[in-house]
């Protein structure tokens, strides 16, 4: 196996006001991922996987332990610029079209202009947008804004994608069509991608691997892999394995104590497709 | 996925209108053209029918002669008044924001210059300030032009910065983290975030100061100084019984008021043209 991407050994995080420890965010997580993987953090609101994937970013300094990414210190692939990342938000510019939000890194790296265009003709492309690229990020859907962020992370090649929530604040059925999306891109880009989600049938659908988390403090209580075949598509989600594995993850979770009312919801609606999953 | 598409502005923002979109909005305006036409019709015919003496409310006919016959005389001169106060205004308003901008940037760079100047200029702007309208005078010089300037300039600092600091500050925190993810500098950060996201702020606040500016300006204006200002026309025609031309005054500052606020407007259009105040509405 070739050095990993992500190695994560021993991290803790706490926060801290003055001299006193307020919280024990994550404890302990050691973790390490492949090139080309596509791992998936789950858990509980508030179990510290966002927190997890900001330390990795190196947007959170860890307080003990060790963060690696592409082999190097976490602080020194920020500087490399060897991440991309997507948030629950959009988190688009107003003042620029979406062509020009897709540029934006590109800009900060110092690309000369006619390598930028190029650059992100291609990458709006890759997302299907290229017909927008001239509109404002208000004049797109939820989805469409969403695809934007991916085409603007995805711009200078990063070796890792990091992506926080990136559809949890879509509908279910646009959910679902960006999450074939993603791994459409995955596949053509061979980014390895860290996915945050508290979804546990977006998790299983995704990932390679599932790592699950428990509430507060985080520590990873079983990390699940993910043998469905690919290349997946809605008929994977139909699947006698993909119910077992949504099933195991979710186990997996109660075991943690990371079932609570939220995630019950989120269970329900998953025991809901496997019903009708069931009956087709 | 292009069924996901919401429908786009009817009008893409700076095209021309056309025809059936002057019609509208002639359709949107008219009500207030009309109410605006009846109030100073029902003014003049009330201040003949009530009887009323020029000094309570003159006839708005008789402002306009006012204004006629005052344009350039060498007591009341309108004209020069109306230019030498906008002078004033505008000058203070360019000095006061220019200030202001800056004291908004270095707020929001440093968090110990945040610390140090927003409590004093929180405090500052609680002051009525035009009071000390006399004492710019005494130390500019009573006929320097510059005193009036000033007292413009300072009306309308702190508004100005209040509002661009906020907008500076007030960054969407996910911005400011996916910059940090290209490993952007603070400069960078500045420019590609901070300071268009503040524009809005900066407008809003301009379209104040613009008021501010000349209110700061005419009441400098009341404590003395050269005699060709609005401010020196108002107090001075006034004490001779001369409303009607005191009225025409007052006219006067009202419309350049609002010429400098429709000239903040204008601005606001082309430079923000992105901004949900100014674009257009979906559908």
């Amino acid at each position: 196996m070739t050095a990993p991407v992500v190695r994560l050994t021993g991290v803790d995080k706490t926060f801290s006001r003055g001299d006193q420890l307020v919280t024990t965010a994550l404890a302990d997580i050691s973790l390490d991922i492949a090139a080309g993987e596509f791992v998936s953090l789950i858990g509980p609101s508030g179990c510290g996987k966002s927190t997890l994937l900001r330390v990795i970013g190196d947007l959170i300094e860890p307080s003990r332990g060790e963060v690696i990414v592409n082999g190097k210190p976490a602080r020194r692939a920020r500087l490399d610029r060897d991440y991309g990342m997507v948030f629950q938000a959009p988190v688009l510019m107003d003042w620029r079209t979406v062509e020009d939000n897709v540029k934006l890194p590109l800009e900060v790296l110092g690309w000369d202009p006619a390598r930028r265009s190029a650059r992100t003709r291609e990458m709006l492309d890759l997302v299907d947008l290229g017909e927008f690229r001239g509109h404002r990020p208000y004049q797109l859907s939820g989805g469409m804004q969403q695809r934007v962020a991916i085409a603007r992370a995805l711009a200078f090649e990063p070796a890792l994608l990091l992506m926080d929530e990136p559809f949890g604040a879509l509908d279910e059925m646009t959910r679902e069509r960006m999450n074939s999306e993603v791994l459409r891109i995955w596949e053509r880009t061979g980014t390895t991608i860290v996915f945050v989600t508290h979804s546990i049938p977006e998790a299983v659908f995704l990932s390679t691997r599932v790592a699950v988390m428990s509430p507060r403090p985080g520590r990873i209580t079983k990390v699940i892999g993910v043998d469905l075949p690919r290349p997946r598509n809605e008929l994977s989600r139909e699947s006698p394995r993909y119910f077992e594995l949504v099933t195991e993850v979710r186990e997996a979770l109660r075991a943690g104590g990371g079932l609570g009312l939220d995630d019950e919801i989120v269970v329900a609606s998953a025991e809901r497709t496997m019903a009708e999953g069931g009956i087709g | 996925m292009s069924a996901a598409v919401q429908p786009l502005p009817g009008r893409p923002t700076g095209a021309p209108a056309t025809g059936r979109q002057w019609l509208r909005r002639l359709r949107f305006y008219l009500p207030a053209i009309v109410v605006f036409v009846g109030v100073i019709a029902l003014w003049e015919v009330a201040v003949g029918a009530l009887g009323l003496k020029v000094f309570v409310l003159p006839k708005p006919s008789a402002i306009i002669a006012a204004l006629q016959a005052n344009w350039t005389s060498d007591r009341f001169g309108l004209l020069p008044s109306f230019r030498a106060t906008m002078l004033e205004a505008l000058v203070g308003l360019a000095a006061g924001t220019l200030a202001a901008v800056i004291v908004a940037l270095a707020a929001s760079r440093w968090v110990l210059a945040r610390n140090v100047l927003l409590p004093i200029a929180i405090a500052a702007g609680a002051i009525p300030i035009i009071a000390f309208a006399p004492l710019a005078n005494t130390w500019f010089g009573l006929t320097n032009w510059f005193s009036k300037a000033f007292m413009a300039a300072v009306v309308v600092f702190f508004p100005v910065m209040a509002n661009v600091t906020r907008g500076l500050v007030q960054v969407d925190a996910s911005a400011i983290e996916l910059m940090r993810s290209y490993a952007a500098s603070e400069w960078t950060i500045l420019r590609k975030v901070r300071i268009p996201n503040a524009l809005p702020y900066f407008f809003t606040a301009l379209k104040i100061a613009t008021t501010l500016s000349l209110i700061g300006a005419i009441i400098a204006e009341y404590f003395g100084g050269q005699s060709l200002v609005l401010g020196r026309i108002m107090v001075q025609s006034a004490s001779a019984l001369r409303f009607d031309i005191t009225w025409a005054a007052i006219l006067l500052g009202a419309i350049a008021g609002i010429v400098l606020y429709l000239g903040t407007v204008l601005l606001e259009r082309l430079v923000i043209p992105w901004h949900a105040s100014v674009r257009p509405p979906d559908g």
